[in-house]
């Protein structure tokens, strides 16, 4: 056997790079505002950055907490049943090839598209039918933004199901939906716990566009902290206390549901 | 058999259609909005957009645009070398990870948090971090007896300080990537080479780096697509300043639209940048045929 020493000190030093900021963002939102301007190494841990951020009658954060999970839920859940669909009627159904391709392609060609060149155009299209401002909006935005991705991912599962279950499905009289139901829709459902996890996640990371889709009362967590670091005066401690509580679902899902985000994000890259 | 046939039919028109009908009304309506728009002069009287027709002068105006071209520069910039850097990193942390046997999966959901946190309390943290009184790199490099210095705020190292929250952020998802590579190589391939008295450099460069390649073109053509359309960072971090030292396209076209409410010369930004990624798109295909990423 090699040895492995060097190796495990190098990945501990990386390890120790990636955890460092996001433990000291953690412990700032513990700290007063003096004793963080101080850069006071030790310090004695208040609650009441996140007492200010959660509960003060000024501050808007578990609405925007609302309106993230409602946004991330809604959307997966559109995005996955439509891709679903999509991706096995592409790869099962026999589409000419020009459409399958034609759509693949184009919806690369979308998932290329900086976000912000669209925002103004679906700005302009939400207001036009009656959306503007709305949460909805921003839940249709989402599940097109994801859609590429899932449909990709899906349709790596979809190929995965054996042709000969579905025709003899088929042959015992399944009608379509009885199959998708029955067959396909147990076989993909590891695929779909990993779209589902990824898309929830980018859903609530996204920015650009719930930045420019909504106002004050339909804004979500990353469009909250981004006003908190452009006041006036930067309350930096409760800045902190925000952030770290916008990272408690990404923190539960790499602890619970790991294999589906290793297996989303890797599955289209390898196979 | 032909009812059947006539069932499927309509199924996979059923199947297809939501998403169809999605990417119609969300994506490719408008673009076509979009690209109409960028022939157009809209400005606002009494609460209504009042357009006129320009013809390309929108487009023409595009070279000469200061914002447009420190953009350009600075997006190309920053994508080369974050994603350079990131594809490295990446890749010699895969193959340490790949050596040791304990504490893989330890390290492993270490290095996958900063793909789940959202980029703009990345921003928030980093802004923390490269605070010029209180922040923790000042006080690290203070420690090395270095005078603090105002990262963010200096026209010298504000791109590089940008470059290196990219590096923080996605060098985890080109270590997943090339793990996830690495671990599905076949195992034979390394035995025959350690039978023949390979070094572990030998290996790495006559095994790994070629059977990998797949790998590393797929996660190099999938980081860069990001990379051109990084916005979050630089709109917490910098907002493009100082000056233009950290303007990238996507900051320029929210600029353009959306701060100076400039639809008609926004819209011909959004479709020049557009087709700029679909040549690099082109690119891509014509170097690899099967672009398949997630994400």
């Amino acid at each position: 056997m090699r040895r492995t020493g060097l190796s495990h000190i190098l990945l501990i030093l990386a390890a120790a790079i990636v955890c460092v900021p996001v433990i000291w963002i953690v412990a700032a939102g513990f700290r007063t505002q003096i004793s963080l301007m101080m850069g006071q190494v030790w310090f004695s841990p208040v609650l009441g950055n996140f007492a200010e951020v959660l509960f003060s009658s000024t501050s808007d954060f578990l609405e925007n907490y609302r309106n993230s999970l409602v946004v991330g839920v809604a959307s997966t859940a559109l995005c996955l049943v439509v891709a679903t669909l999509a991706a096995w009627s592409l790869y099962r159904m026999r589409w000419p090839r020009w459409v399958v391709h034609g759509f693949l392609g184009w919806a690369l060609v979308f998932h290329m598209i900086p976000p912000i060149a669209l925002a103004g155009a679906w700005y302009t299209l939400a207001r036009s039918v009656g959306l503007g401002n709305t949460l909805l909006s921003l839940v249709l935005a989402h599940a097109v933004l994801n859609l590429p991705m899932s449909i990709w991912l899906m349709g790596v599962f979809v190929r995965d199901v054996p042709l000969e279950l579905e025709e003899a499905a088929r042959l015992d009289g399944a009608s379509t939906p009885v199959l998708l139901r029955r067959i396909v829709l147990p076989l993909v459902a590891p695929g779909l716990a990993a779209a589902a996890v990824l898309s929830f996640v980018f859903s609530w990371n996204e920015f650009a566009v719930a930045l420019n889709l909504t106002v004050k009362a339909t804004a979500t967590v990353p469009v909250a902290i981004a006003k908190f670091a452009q006041d006036y005066e930067i309350r930096y401690t409760e800045m902190a206390a925000s952030a770290a509580l916008s990272i408690l679902p990404a923190l539960v899902l790499l602890l619970i549901a790991q294999r589906f985000i290793v297996r989303g994000l890797t599955q289209g890259a390898i196979k | 058999m032909s009812a059947r046939l006539g069932d499927d039919r309509v199924w996979r028109w059923v199947t297809l259609s939501p998403a169809l009908l999605a990417m119609l009304a969300l994506s490719v309506l408008p673009l076509a909005n979009l690209f109409a728009t960028s022939f157009l002069h809209v400005t606002w009287a009494q609460g209504h957009a009042v357009r006129s027709l320009v013809g390309v002068a929108n487009y023409a105006a595009l070279p000469a645009d200061p914002l447009f071209r420190a953009g350009l520069v600075n997006t190309v910039v920053f994508a080369v070398a974050a994603v350079g850097a990131e594809m490295v990193l990446g890749f010699f942390l895969a193959v340490l990870c790949g050596r040791v046997g304990r504490g893989r999966i330890a390290y492993r959901t270490i290095f996958i948090l900063p793909i789940l946190v959202p980029g703009i309390v990345i921003g928030a943290i980093w802004k923390l971090m490269y605070n010029y009184d209180f922040g923790l790199i000042n006080q690290i490099v203070g420690l090395a007896g270095v005078m603090p210095q105002d990262w963010l705020g200096s026209p010298e190292t504000a791109l590089l300080s940008v470059i290196v929250v990219d590096i923080w952020h996605w060098t985890p998802f080109c270590f997943l990537l090339c793990l996830a590579g690495l671990e599905s190589l076949p195992q034979d391939v390394y035995e025959a080479a350690r039978i023949d008295g390979a070094s572990f450099r030998q290996e790495l460069r006559y095994v790994t780096l070629p059977l990998m390649w797949p790998t590393l073109t797929v996660t190099l053509a999938f980081r860069l697509m990001v990379a051109f359309k990084v916005f979050d960072e630089v709109y917490l971090l910098t907002g493009g300043g100082p000056g233009t030292s950290t303007e990238v396209l996507s900051f320029t076209i929210f600029r353009r639209f959306f701060i100076e409410d400039r639809a008609g010369y926004g819209a011909a930004m959004s479709v020049a940048v557009i087709f700029l990624v679909c040549g690099l798109l082109v690119v891509a295909l014509a170097n690899r045929r099967r672009v398949v990423t997630t994400v």
